[in-house]
């Protein structure tokens, strides 16, 4: 087990080097020069030439890239050329609002996906089930800016019940992680139904209505408990999509997290901050697919470690 | 010839004064949202339209504008002296003015803070403009203390030029010769930009990253009574389409982007809401730049059809009427403007005629570039639509600001559409569109002058221009500017578009003149003289 997560350890450096190395090529090659964005469109020639020597930006590729990288390991991610701030304090400033929206969306995600992942199970093929699915399908496909501008304006601007978008109160939580939940509910219920389905079907389960329990003991002791165990392995890939950005609901309901912080560097070829998001994101991803591995054959003891 | 200009009591009382009508009532909070992070208050850096307006509310100049208008008048000086070959200026402080930190200001800031921004270790985006001061290269070059600026005494400083320049009362009201304490400057270090410590009329209280920025009123500011409010929070991360829903709901004093492009119809169709918008000029123009160094822009024939060939009116309609059609570099509300100037006519037929006496009689194929942010690519396909009336064919290339910024600097590019990049003036004066954009030293690798245009000629008019110091001469030097940019529209480097209106909306309950909301050199507002009525 320790020599398996080692091994996945050394493996995740690996990605998180190669994601460095192939994001710093792309953006070095990308014709946009920070330099020029930091001098302005007064500058002379001079004043370019000298901003360029004093950030290193003069140096060739390799020079550069070696530097990030020695700065990296000393957990320095650089300085954002345009917000003059340490990306590094940019992203912590944003860490807690896009951890709490995350921790929200994926509670309202399992709240609703489970609840008719489960429903639509019970009443397998019948006409329910396929207006359940069909509503997880469209849930899935819709396009998450008109969700959340609808939801805004529905009930926080016709009917007043939430603040118009905002940070700081449960009120302002409530429709950016209910966006997220109702469209992500799509994926649970889907995986919890067809993972119901199978349970449903296991011996233990006729054992025990052959036991004479009742239906809702079976089903709320003996056959959740066992399905849910593949969405929990589901739990750990959306965490770590959703700290790699949850870019369109964080900027319509003005939500301060990394989203925001990656699509306002974005638009503005902020170099160091999309270095900085990238990286931190795909440490996540990374991260919270091995929790995810490592998740399940603690609850699953049929899945082995190798 | 000396002049001695200004005394405290004028200047104290044109403050007092500012074009309003009304009392102004003390009090409140205004609320203001804008979409972006808020990138540095540092004077000596900060240089986009957003903290432009907020670092002018935290910090001071030698000199000032008027609220609402262009018209210079002394702010930290009291007054000053031009000497008769217009090469020394000599400024007297105001006494008494403090920091936010309570050290009263003196002329050795003055002179700490322009060398600070003259020296290369600061990276100022705003280093250039300096570039009469005598001993100015040495600076830039070294750091060395700049040796054309002195504090004889506590309250005077004297600049010497190494030239004549009647720009030079404009540059010490940029933000970038504003006046830093020392002592924070140098404790601060790179922070300086989000903990900033001026004289100015607010002073910054908190600053959340990616929330919100509170200002709080200064109430030692030496204009008395001002400013009105007794904050004003900028709150940071909304999108525009959010903002304008919350100011329609009363919860935003002003939407700082503006009403956003695809709201606007409803918006100004809406009685109610119209009535809250408040429309003027700014100091900007749209154009499309042609590289006059490469066929088969580097035949004026074909830039003067091209000219021809765009259809004003319709562009103007595309973006519904937020523009007026433009016909030089200048727009009108810039001091300098040719009145009666008719610019190239929509002419079809000319255009054709023109190219074909160009030997371009079947037109040809190029390379529209475009920043691809709404409304832009919609002009490029209506400039795009244009040309190919004229048998032009355009494609256009829609691309990241900075990455068109980058291809017209490197001159690759053989035409730009301005739009999201175009100018706008630093300072009122006519000199500031020519320099950069239109003069032969912007027309270097790198430079801002997309055309890549270069006619000595008109460099040395605007030379002769700019050394007219003399304010009784003023006239005469606007004449040698309007002269230049006749000569621009000769050779046609550029096809003049549209000039750019702005639009305010402001809540019903702000008070304060209109042109305070459409104030040219503070956008969105002037934050210091708009007040809350009630």
């Amino acid at each position: 087990m320790l020599a398996y997560i080692l091994r996945r350890l050394a493996l995740s450096a690996l990605i998180l080097l190669g994601v460095s190395f192939i994001t710093f090529v792309l953006l070095y090659v990308l014709p946009a020069d920070p330099v020029r964005q930091i001098a302005g469109r007064s500058a002379t020639p001079e004043t370019v030439a000298s901003i360029r020597r004093q950030l290193g930006l003069d140096q060739p590729f390799v020079v550069q890239y070696g530097h990030y990288l020695w700065n990296l390991l000393q957990g320095d991610l650089g300085r954002s050329y345009l917000q003059k701030t340490e990306v590094a304090a940019l992203i912590t400033s944003r860490l807690p609002a896009t951890l709490l929206l995350m921790l929200a969306a994926i509670t309202c995600e399992l709240v609703i996906g489970l609840t008719l992942g489960v429903i639509a199970a019970l009443y397998r093929g019948r006409a329910l089930d396929n207006v359940l699915m069909l509503s997880s399908f469209v849930t899935v496909s819709a396009p998450q800016f008109v969700v959340a501008l609808l939801l805004l304006y529905v009930f926080a601007v016709k009917l007043g019940w939430f603040p118009i978008g905002g940070y700081g109160t449960f009120a302002h939580l409530v429709l950016p992680a209910l966006t997220l939940g109702i469209l992500g509910s799509g994926w649970y219920a889907r995986i919890m139904r067809s993972s119901m389905l199978d349970v449903l079907r296991a011996d233990f389960i006729r054992t025990a209505r052959a036991k004479g329990l009742g239906r809702g003991r079976i089903i709320l002791g003996h056959a959740i408990p066992n399905a849910i165990l593949p969405v929990i392995a589901m739990i750990g890939i959306d965490i770590g999509i959703f700290m790699s950005g949850i870019v369109v609901v964080e900027s319509v309901f003005g939500w301060p997290g990394i989203g925001q912080l990656a699509w306002q560097a974005i638009q503005r070829v902020d170099i160091p901050i999309i270095m900085g998001v990238t990286l931190v994101s795909a440490f996540a991803i990374v991260i919270g697919n091995l929790l995810a591995d490592l998740i399940s054959p603690l609850i699953d003891p049929r899945i082995k470690l190798r | 010839m000396k002049k001695l200009i200004l005394s405290t009591a004028l200047a104290t009382m044109m403050a007092m004064s500012p074009t309003l009508a009304e009392t102004p009532t003390p009090g409140g909070n205004m609320i203001v949202t804008y979409k972006d992070d808020v990138a540095t208050l540092d004077p000596a850096i900060g240089y986009d339209w957003q903290n432009w307006s907020m670092i002018k509310s935290v910090f001071d100049g030698l000199m000032d504008y008027e609220p609402g208008t262009t018209t210079l008048r002394p702010g930290l000086a009291e007054s000053y002296e031009i000497s008769e070959d217009g090469l020394t200026y000599t400024f007297k402080l105001r006494p008494g003015v403090k920091f936010h930190n309570g050290r009263e200001m003196t002329s050795e800031d003055v002179v700490y803070s322009i060398n600070r921004v003259v020296d290369p270790a600061t990276q100022s985006p705003g280093q250039g403009f300096f570039g009469m001061i005598d001993g100015f290269d040495a600076t830039a070059a070294d750091g060395s203390a700049l040796t054309g600026v002195s504090a004889p005494d506590a309250a005077t400083v004297v600049f010497r030029l190494s030239r004549p320049d009647a720009t030079f009362l404009h540059v010490m009201a940029l933000n970038f010769s504003y006046v830093v304490p020392k002592e924070v400057v140098e404790a601060e270090g790179a922070d300086f930009g989000k903990k900033p410590v001026g004289t100015g009329a607010f002073k910054l209280t908190e600053w959340t990253l990616g929330q919100r920025l509170v200002f709080e009123k200064n109430a030692d500011y030496w204009i008395s009574g001002v400013p009105y409010l007794d904050s004003f929070t900028v709150e940071v991360g909304q999108e525009p389409v959010v903002a304008l829903l919350r100011a329609q709901n009363g919860e935003v004093d002003i939407p700082g982007d503006g009403i956003p492009p695809a709201k606007f119809v409803e918006v100004m169709s809406d009685p109610a809401q119209a009535a809250n918008v408040v429309e003027g000029g700014q100091l900007h123009t749209g154009y499309v730049t042609m590289n006059v160094t490469a066929a088969p822009f580097d035949r004026v024939e074909v830039r003067r059809a091209v000219n021809m060939a765009i259809n004003k009116d319709r562009i103007v309609q595309v973006i519904n009427g937020r523009a007026v059609p433009a016909n030089q570099p200048l727009p009108p509300s810039m001091p300098g403007y040719t009145k009666d100037y008719a610019g190239y006519a929509y002419d079809v037929d000319a255009a054709k005629a023109l190219l074909s006496e160009a030997g371009y009689a079947d037109g040809f194929e190029t390379e529209l570039y475009v920043m691809n942010t709404d409304p832009n690519p919609r002009i490029a396909q209506a400039i795009q639509q244009d040309l190919k009336a004229i048998g032009i064919t355009a494609n256009i290339r829609s691309l990241a600001q900075a990455n068109v910024i980058e291809a017209g600097g490197a001159g690759t590019a053989p035409m730009i559409w301005s739009g999201g990049m175009a100018w706008i003036a630093d300072f009122p004066d006519p000199s500031n569109f020519y320099g950069p954009i239109l003069g032969c030293g912007g027309a270097v690798e790198g430079g801002w002058n997309w055309s890549k245009y270069c006619n000595a000629d008109l460099d040395a008019l605007a030379a002769k221009a700019d050394s007219t110091v003399d304010p009784a001469k003023a006239d005469e030097r606007l004449k040698l500017w309007s002269d230049v940019y006749m000569g621009v529209m000769e050779d046609a480097p550029w096809a003049p578009v549209f000039n750019e209106q702005r639009f305010t909306l402001k809540s019903p309950r702000m008070g304060g003149a209109d042109a305070l909301y459409v104030d040219p050199v503070s956008i969105p507002v002037n934050y210091d003289y708009v007040y809350i009525k009630e």
